[in-house]
This record gives C-alpha cells, structure tokens and sequence, in this order.
C-alpha cells in the first residue's frame, strides 16, 4: 500500500459522491430551496420586526437578509451533514456501506474520506446559494467568496463528523426521525444563525448560554467572518476542537473492536 | 498449521450479547478448491463472514487469510480478499464501469488498468456489452455477475461469496455456479462458497458444515458420505444438521 493508493481511492470516493450528487437533481433542488425559502420568505417577513445593532464583522448597519446569509450556508452544511449520516445509515442497512469497509484501507481513513466528499458536495452548494443571493443583491466583498473556501471546509467536516458520529449510533434509518428534532432543529434555532447572541441575551441568559457554546454558532461565526474578509480566531478554535472531538467519536464508533457496529448484531 | 492455507480460521468464538453464535469454529481452506460452507439459516455463515473481513471484531481465536492476520494485519489481509456479499452492495445509480472503477479505486487500481480489467473480467463474464448501463436496468443474475466481476477485480488470492445466488432463477445460478467452479479449478483461486442449496455442490468440492455455531464436519464430498454414512450429500446434511 503506498500514497498513490491513497490518492486513488481517495478521490474515488470523493468522485463518486460528486457523481451521485449532480445527477440527483431532486437532491440538489431540495438542498437550494429550504435556505431560499428563509432568505425570501422569513427574512423578508423578520426585516422589520428585527433591528440589528453594527456588531462585527459589519461595519454599517445591515439588511436582516444579509445577516442571515452565513447562518443559512450553516443550514446548508448542517444538513448535508445529516444527509450524509442519513446515507451512511441507508448504505450500512442496503449493505453497501459493506463494500467500502472491506477495502484495504485503514478505516479511519475511508471515514475521512467520506467525510471529505460529503464536504465538497456541500461547498457546491453553498456557492449556488452564494450565486442566487448575489442575485438577490446580497453582496459580500469578492475577497470574501474565496476566504470562506477554508472556513467551508472546517465547518463542513465539523458538521460531517457530527453525522458519522450519529450515524454509528443509530440503528435503523426509521430512528433517524430523531436526529431531526433533537440535534438538527436545537442546534439550528439554538445558534448564532437567525439573531445574534447579545439579541439572545436580552431574552434568556440560558438560551445565550446554550447558543454561545453550541459548535454550530461558533461554524456560523467562522464563516460570517471569512465571508467578510475577517478571521475569527475563537471560532476557529472552537469549530476545529468541535471536529476532532466528533471524528475521534465516530472512528471509535465505527472501529470493529471498540465501537457500536458489532453491538448492532446481524447474520 | 497450514502456512500454504489461504484461509485459516483458528478456534473463533462470537455472541451475540449471551446468544452464541459461532462455537469453537476451526477451519483451513486452499487455492484450487471450491469450499462450499452449508448450515441452515442461522446456522452463523454470515456472521462468519463478517469476522473474515473483519466487519466484526474477533473476539477470541484467529483468522488469517493467505497468512496475514486479520486482526493485526487487516489492510494486507483485505488486499487478498473478494468478497460477494449476501445482498447487493452495488450503487444502482452509477453505471455497471462506474461501480467498477469505484472499487479499483478503493484498491489503488490506476484508471487505465482498471478499465483494461474491467473489460476483461465483464467478457469473461458475458457482461462486457451492458457496462455503460446503469445497474438499477440490470436483473438479478447480471448483477450478481457485476459483484463477481467486482470481486476479481483486484485479483484476490481468495473469494468469498454469501450466498450469491439466492433469489436468482434457475440458468442465472447454473451459469455462476459453473463460473466459480472453473475459477476454483485454475488453480490460483481458493473459494468458500456458503449455501444452503445442496445442488450447488460439486464432486471435487470441499464441504464444512456448520449448524447452530459448531462445525459438525469438514472434508470431501466422499469423505463426509463416508462419516455420516449417508447416500447422498443431501442425506448426509440432513443428518448433520437435526437436533443439537
């Protein structure tokens, strides 16, 4: 086994989840229109009832839609990376996910390469909702577009090892109902996404606690800086520990001898 | 122990929380044998082919395939192996070449290589036409051939198949059943077939027998009719695999 082995199947990977996804158009619509349906709809309707101080990295006073923007590119990590999870229990349960862990590879790294792929394909999403919201006249300085590259790709493997942990815990894909209502939802409204923490602080000093604290606000964060050409060092910090803890919790979890896989019995 | 052996399995034990579900199990198999593995259902084939490749942690005993433990080696021991597994593992929405090409990459296989044996083995397979179809238009018997012609794909030293053939009709599993034979026969190849279809086997093939976790016997066709005393394999299995 050599680097080019590596390389090879690595891109296999990534290439084939890239295939899956483009030639899902259902797949990529739906990923398009739940963020464009809160940037056109509920931002529309929150404008006025929201007032926004200048906090950083803003440095005027801003349209809610503007500030919202980072928040829905978390979305649409957040559940590419449920997606993801959601595929990785579908896979395990039709047997394919079989195939790839019987490759000649260490585990760890095919997880990390699954992890990649499904990154990549949400970094293609985002920048078509970029796309539509420059449209929309939600502009972003151009250096922005390329800062945010690095910040994608750190909280889009945040967000895909938090799916392969959950997805090495459940057991069937009927169970993955749960995931919806107590980690998507909790960590979407319970974030920096929608208002920012001082406006949460107003209301309740626990739902601040819980936002300020919750590694989605901080990839929201992450990424709302990049966007404007800024670097969030705590943000930064905080989403990368938020990663290695779920990736180490999910190679664990996937490990034949340590983790779940062989509690979950079979033929 | 055999160091020519490309299947060891050596006093392996596995339960399903108290559920024992595979007991004491020891078995070598060769290159240039078919082994068929029969047991009923539930008798633990799949669960021993999860510990083969190591989709399931070996708790006690050992497993080493073409002398690389599967525990300690399990990169250099999956390298060797091809595996057919009881359900289909192929993606339906890629193309017969794209699940091809997926599964050289997993293996290191170059592009051009990959493509060169793809086309070789889909031809000995009778499939070479069909390869830009995606497989969610192919049947069960060609996709089934698709898996074989997976399995190969990296030239493995020993092939594992789970019971390929159930649900297939009648000339689909007489065509892979004659197919793996002759793999078998060439010499380069060791087999372990699990079934519980006795017309599947062959004179010249190995049979290990396991039922309720236990090997009750393991040897030639001849061999085992001679231990049970029984007529014909199917007699011999019945006897093998009643009560305890």
């Amino acid at each position: 086994m050599n680097i080019l082995h590596f390389w090879r199947a690595m891109w296999g990977i990534i290439g084939r989840e890239l295939w899956r996804f483009v030639t899902q158009r259902e797949r990529f619509v739906s990923a398009l229109v739940r963020p464009l349906i809160w940037l056109f709809v509920f931002a529309a309707g929150f404008r006025a009832a929201l007032g926004l101080a200048i906090t950083p990295p803003y440095q005027t006073y801003i349209l809610y839609e503007v500030y919202i923007t980072p928040g829905l590119i978390g979305m649409i990590q957040l559940f590419n990376g449920m997606q993801s999870s959601l595929s990785m229990v579908y896979d395990r349960e039709m047997g394919s996910m079989r195939s790839l862990l019987v490759s000649p590879l260490p585990r760890w790294f095919l997880l990390m390469s699954k992890l990649l792929a499904g990154t990549f394909v949400s970094i293609l999403q985002v920048y078509v909702f970029l796309a539509i919201a420059w449209a929309y006249k939600i502009h972003a300085p151009w250096q922005g577009y390329f800062w945010i590259v690095p910040a994608l790709i750190l909280s889009g493997l945040m967000l895909g090892a938090l799916g392969l942990l959950l997805s090495s815990f459940i057991k069937q894909l009927e169970n993955f109902a749960g995931v919806m209502n107590f980690v998507i939802f909790p960590m979407f409204f319970l974030s920096t996404a929608l208002y920012p923490l001082w406006k949460l602080k107003e209301s309740s000093l626990l739902l601040y606690g819980l936002a300020k604290y919750n590694p989605f606000s901080q990839a929201v964060e992450l990424t709302r800086f990049a966007l404007y050409g800024q670097y969030n060092q705590n943000a930064l910090l905080y989403t990368l520990a938020a990663f290695i803890v779920f990736i180490t919790a999910a190679i664990i979890g996937y490990n034949p001898s340590k983790g779940m896989m062989v509690k979950k019995g079979g033929g | 122990m055999n160091t020519n052996a490309a299947l060891t399995v050596r006093d392996v034990n596995f339960s399903y929380g108290t559920k024992k579900a595979l007991d004491q199990v020891s078995f070598e198999i060769e290159a240039g044998h078919c082994t068929m593995l029969l047991g009923p259902n539930g008798a633990g084939k799949s669960t021993l082919f999860s510990l083969i490749t190591r989709l399931y942690d070996t708790p006690s005993g050992r497993i080493e395939l073409c002398g690389f433990d599967i525990k300690k080696e399990t990169c250099k021991a999956l390298a060797v192996l091809g595996i057919v597994f009881q359900q289909t593992t192929l993606d339906l929405d890629l193309s017969v070449q794209q699940n091809l090409r997926y599964h050289a990459a997993l293996h290191g296989i170059s592009g051009k290589v990959a493509d060169a044996r793809i086309l070789e083995e889909l031809e000995r397979l009778g499939m070479a036409e069909r390869r830009f179809e995606k497989v969610r238009q192919l049947n069960g018997g060609h996709r089934r051939r698709v898996e074989i012609a997976r399995a190969l794909l990296h030239k493995p030293s020993l092939l594992l198949l789970d019971e390929p053939t159930v649900g297939l009709d009648v000339p689909s599993r007489t065509s892979i059943v004659d197919y793996v034979h002759s793999l078998a026969r060439t010499g380069n190849i060791a087999v372990l077939w699990a079934s519980h279809l006795i017309d599947e086997i062959y004179p010249e093939d190995r049979l290990i027998v396991l039922h309720k976790g236990r090997i009750r016997t393991t040897g030639s066709v001849d061999q085992v009719l001679q231990a049970t005393g029984a007529p014909m394999i199917r007699d011999a299995f019945f006897k093998l695999t009643q009560g305890d």
